[in-house]
């Protein structure tokens, strides 16, 4: 055999192992997978012909400044062929502070879209029609407050909100794992989530309550097993929450979605899909005992991973993102967003927005891997690791049962140090040269001309702070505090948020506003130590 | 015995991404330096009184949200006003190119983009400290 | 410094880390200031709530107006001689009170949880007019007493879970131990453990701790109780004359309450 490239093959920093080749001898030890896609435990995919009837959704998350340029922002997408919306808010909005919050200093508009009261939400859909487009909403321990938001909008347009179809992200779990725009500690939050759930439940059927996060712990520095295993540990928490409040678990799971995230090691990208709907189904089906196959079901949205784009020639991550996007169809996923190339550097631009759609549509239509349901099902390679991803995912999971669920492993820092450490592992590997990054260290090349990038004008801010001001003076301020007086005694009860949150928002009071009458009886959470 | 590097990281403003300062943080330790970790969501305010408590040598900013740009001054500023010793700071984070002139006017003697190996920041740091010779006051 | 200087103070303790050889002098003339100040460690196995308890504490002291030192001791690693100080980050609450000065140290290589020059810093806060110090180490095992030496109080905390191994602990906590904390008391065995405890006490002729606590920090529960007994020791070392007051307490039996334990 001549000398190898590497003395060690694997997937990734941290990763499974590679060996030369795979045979139908790597196959053995494990009950063969006959399922065909649509069929229990849905390893190939959850509907049977795939996407041969229906695509993808391909779901750009945009949104930055005012309403106004996101609204004009919209539009351009919707008329570009884009099937469904995703909204970022700016960081404020997501921690439950207004825009002349002295810490939203600086930040306002910044990465999202700022909205502060019910009224820029309604400027944010202006002229368009809510009942006719699905929303993607990257909200979390404010989601309640949006969410009221977004149902009122859609009233004042004359649409009831059981005709309304989108997603909050509404995962808090991940949040102090690895996102941190919490507000409120752990055991409170989660009373807010299954508020949310189990209100979308009963009142909005199409809408799904939640988007049970991975993305962001990959981002964060997990594994492709690690980014698995906890995402579905989080999982079986807010299933079991949900179940403690006593609702039926087929009446909720259905609408239970998640969201991963797309590395460039496309093989195993493909297998840690598989790998989860696997498991998720298993889990779904034997703990928790769900009779819906509906239930068992793993509905994902994917994001390519942007870390992995480069700032150090940025045309290269058109090429990533490609590979990472054919990973998330070959995978099976139900809805993709791919990241712009731009996007290392600041919010992308409208040309680099547009490469990153039509990255999506070459896919859909010029590739042929849509037109078949798990093209690369039956590959040796897929399958063995397949079957190894899907058995490290249990023993993750056995390991944090062991600790008390997901909730007592995130307070006792278990999964944050584990992700760190990781991220340092690749880090370290990165630096000395082991993982090679094209373009940062190979294949390196001379300082090139810096590409366009997005300004946000920094007038912004002040004349969002104004618009507040505004609205505040403007309102019935009686009412406003009567309504967040009954903020105050809801959250105290265990009664569900929801209906009191809509009055609240009807009423202009702001996102900052409300949140601190939250904090006042939910407490404000400290972030853990770091090792 | 060479004498212990101090450094203080923080992020200052509402972005949650800390994967890059828990990195440096491991990596600085690992580099022999006392890596005082402050975390998340702080004015420019207290990263100062902090960083005038811990007297440190280096103050380490990072922020993913495009907030440096009235965050990192802010932060600079205070630090000039409050003390006499001439702290290094740097900063991280998703910073365009074109801010980073701004940013060293303000007091910021460098920015290290997303990836920068940790050895380049532990050698820059290492440089410019012995630069600056040492402590002038008693 | 002494005219209140926050960065002042903070370079001397600089110096004082470094063993600076002008710390010497520095000593010398703030010799006549010390005395003034409550000195109060807080030890006990990583991850059980120290720097929360410090933090709510803090909180209670402030609010009655009290000067606060607070001084977090973390370990150097021993294979880079780095360290990672992140206690202080439960403490931001803090940070903008003048009236409370936090220094994180790392024990650059001594034995056990304390590096040498804490008793230095110690004097420094002193001197600088804190009314209470708090100083929060890693218990690392029998190796670190060495608190006991360097303040008036130890408040040991420890954690439901070690209710297996409290044979362990027995050996060198217990005895320093003037109040022992059970935080996260929530948990299952905080109960048991703190009735194990207070059979060991009364058994235990030496060092008695007075009192067992159980907390829970991040709810705010038993931190008024802690204060309380910390202020109930304080008072009983305060000779109306003393120039060296660990001195007095460690005479055995002079200062010891008839078995005043508390219930809870």
């Amino acid at each position: 055999m001549n000398q190898e490239r590497k003395p060690e093959f694997r997937t990734t920093v941290g990763g499974t192992v590679i060996k030369p080749v795979y045979t139908p001898a790597d196959l053995e030890g494990v009950p063969p997978d006959r399922s065909l896609p649509g069929e229990y435990p849905f390893t190939r995919h959850i509907r049977a012909n795939g996407y041969r009837s229906r695509l993808w959704t391909m779901r750009q998350y945009a949104g930055f400044a005012t309403v106004e340029e996101t609204n004009k922002r919209y539009k351009y997408l919707y008329g570009q062929g884009n099937t469904g919306f995703s909204v970022a808010f700016h960081l404020p909005t997501q921690e439950g502070y207004d825009s002349d919050h002295p810490l939203s200093r600086g930040e306002v508009g910044r990465c999202g879209v700022a909205i502060d009261s019910l009224q820029d939400m309604e400027r944010l859909w202006d002229g368009i029609p809510l009942a006719e487009i699905s929303t993607s909403m990257t909200i979390n321990s404010t989601a309640p407050i949006i969410l009221a938001m977004y149902i009122v909008a859609a009233e004042k347009q004359g649409v009831d909100k059981s005709q309304l179809k989108g997603t909050v992200q509404n995962d808090i779990l991940k949040e102090y794992i690895a996102r941190n725009t919490y507000i409120f500690p752990p055991e409170p939050s989660l009373r807010l989530v299954t508020d949310v759930c189990t209100y979308c439940a009963r009142e909005m059927p199409p809408w799904n309550s939640i988007s049970i996060s991975g993305y962001h712990m990959r981002e964060a520095g997990a594994s492709a097993i690690q980014e698995a295993a906890f995402t579905l540990a989080n999982g079986i928490a807010y299933v079991g929450a949900m179940i403690a409040r006593g609702m039926e678990v087929d009446l909720f799971a259905p609408r239970f979605s998640f969201f991963f995230g797309a590395y460039t090691n496309l093989l195993e990208e493909v297998a840690k899909f598989r790998a989860a709907r696997r498991a998720w189904a298993k889990i779904m089906k034997e703990r928790f005992n769900a009779q819906d196959p509906r239930s068992m079901m793993l509905r994902y949205h994917v994001q390519t991973d942007g870390f992995t784009l480069t700032e150090q020639q940025p045309l290269n991550n058109i090429a990533r993102v490609t590979l990472q996007a054919l990973a998330a169809v070959l995978g099976g996923c139900q809805s993709l967003h791919t990241n712009s190339f731009d996007e290392a550097l600041a919010l992308p631009t409208e040309e680099a927005v547009q490469v990153a759609l039509r990255t999506q549509q070459i896919i859909a239509h010029e590739s042929g891997v849509a037109d078949s349901a798990d093209p690369l099902g039956g590959s040796y390679y897929i399958d063995y690791l397949t079957n190894h991803i899907e058995s490290e995912i249990f023993k993750y999971l056995a390991k944090i049962d062991e600790m008390g669920g997901a909730l007592e492993a995130i307070k006792k820092g278990y999964i944050q140090k584990e992700i760190a450490r990781s991220a340092y592992e690749y880090q370290k590997a990165v630096d000395s040269g082991e993982q090679v990054v094209v373009g940062v260290n190979k294949f390196t090349a001379d300082e090139e001309p810096p590409i366009k990038l997005l300004e946000i004008d920094e007038k912004v801010e002040k004349k969002q702070i104004a618009n507040l001001k505004r609205l505040k003076e403007g309102r019935d301020k009686e009412r406003v505090r009567e309504v967040l007086s009954k903020v105050r005694s809801v959250a105290g009860r265990e009664e569900n948020i929801m209906p009191v949150l809509i009055e609240a928002v009807k009423a202009y009071a702001s996102v900052g506003e409300i949140s601190d009458t939250l904090r006042e009886v939910l407490g404000e959470y400290r972030e853990s130590s770091l090792l | 015995m060479k004498r212990k590097i101090r450094v203080l990281i923080a992020k200052p403003g509402l972005d949650g991404h800390d994967r890059g300062v828990r990195v440096i943080t491991q990596g600085l330790r690992d580099a022999g330096m006392e890596v005082i970790y402050l975390g998340l969501r702080l004015t420019p305010e207290q990263i100062a009184e902090a960083v005038i408590e811990e007297d440190v040598d280096v103050v380490g900013l990072s922020c993913l949200s495009g907030a440096h740009i009235a965050l990192f001054p802010k932060t600079a500023k205070l630090l000039r006003g409050k003390s006499s010793k001439d702290v290094l700071v740097i900063g991280g984070g998703i910073i365009p190119p074109k801010d980073i002139p701004k940013l060293k006017e303000a007091g910021i003697t460098q920015i290290f983009g997303p990836g920068t190996p940790i050895a380049e920041i532990v050698k820059f740091i290492r440089t410019n400290l012995e630069a600056k010779g040492n402590d002038t006051q008693d | 410094m002494l005219s209140g200087e926050k960065g002042s103070l903070a370079r001397l303790i600089t110096l004082a880390e470094r063993e600076s050889p002008d710390i010497a002098k520095i000593t010398e003339m703030i010799s006549s200031r010390l005395g003034k100040a409550y000195r109060v460690g807080i030890t006990g196995p990583p991850g059980v709530g120290k720097s929360t308890l410090a933090d709510k504490l803090t909180l209670i002291l402030r609010k009655q107006g009290v000067e606060v030192g607070i001084i977090a001791v973390d370990p150097s690693s021993p294979l880079s001689g780095g360290a990672v100080l992140g206690d202080r980050i439960r403490m931001q609450q803090h940070y903008l009170d003048d009236g409370v000065f936090i220094r994180s140290m790392a024990t650059r290589g001594s034995y056990g949880g304390l590096s040498r020059t804490v008793g230095t810093v110690i004097d420094l806060l002193d001197a600088f007019g804190k009314d209470i110090i708090i100083v929060e180490t890693v218990g690392v095992g029998q190796m670190d007493t060495s608190i006991r030496e360097l303040v008036d109080s130890v408040v040991l905390v420890l954690v439901p879970e070690f209710g297996n191994g409290i044979q362990l602990m027995k050996a060198g906590f217990l005895e320093i131990a003037d109040i022992v904390v059970i935080n996260k008391a929530d948990r299952g065995g905080a109960e048991i453990l703190a009735n194990e405890l207070r059979d060991e006490l009364e058994t235990n002729l030496q060092r008695k701790p007075k009192s067992v606590i159980l907390a829970q920090g991040i709810h705010n529960i038993g931190i008024e109780e802690l204060h309380h007994e910390l202020e109930k020791r304080r008072q009983w070392l305060k000779p109306p004359q003393s120039v060296n007051l660990r001195e007095e307490v460690a005479v055995p039996g002079e200062r010891d309450e008839p078995g005043e334990k508390t219930r809870i």
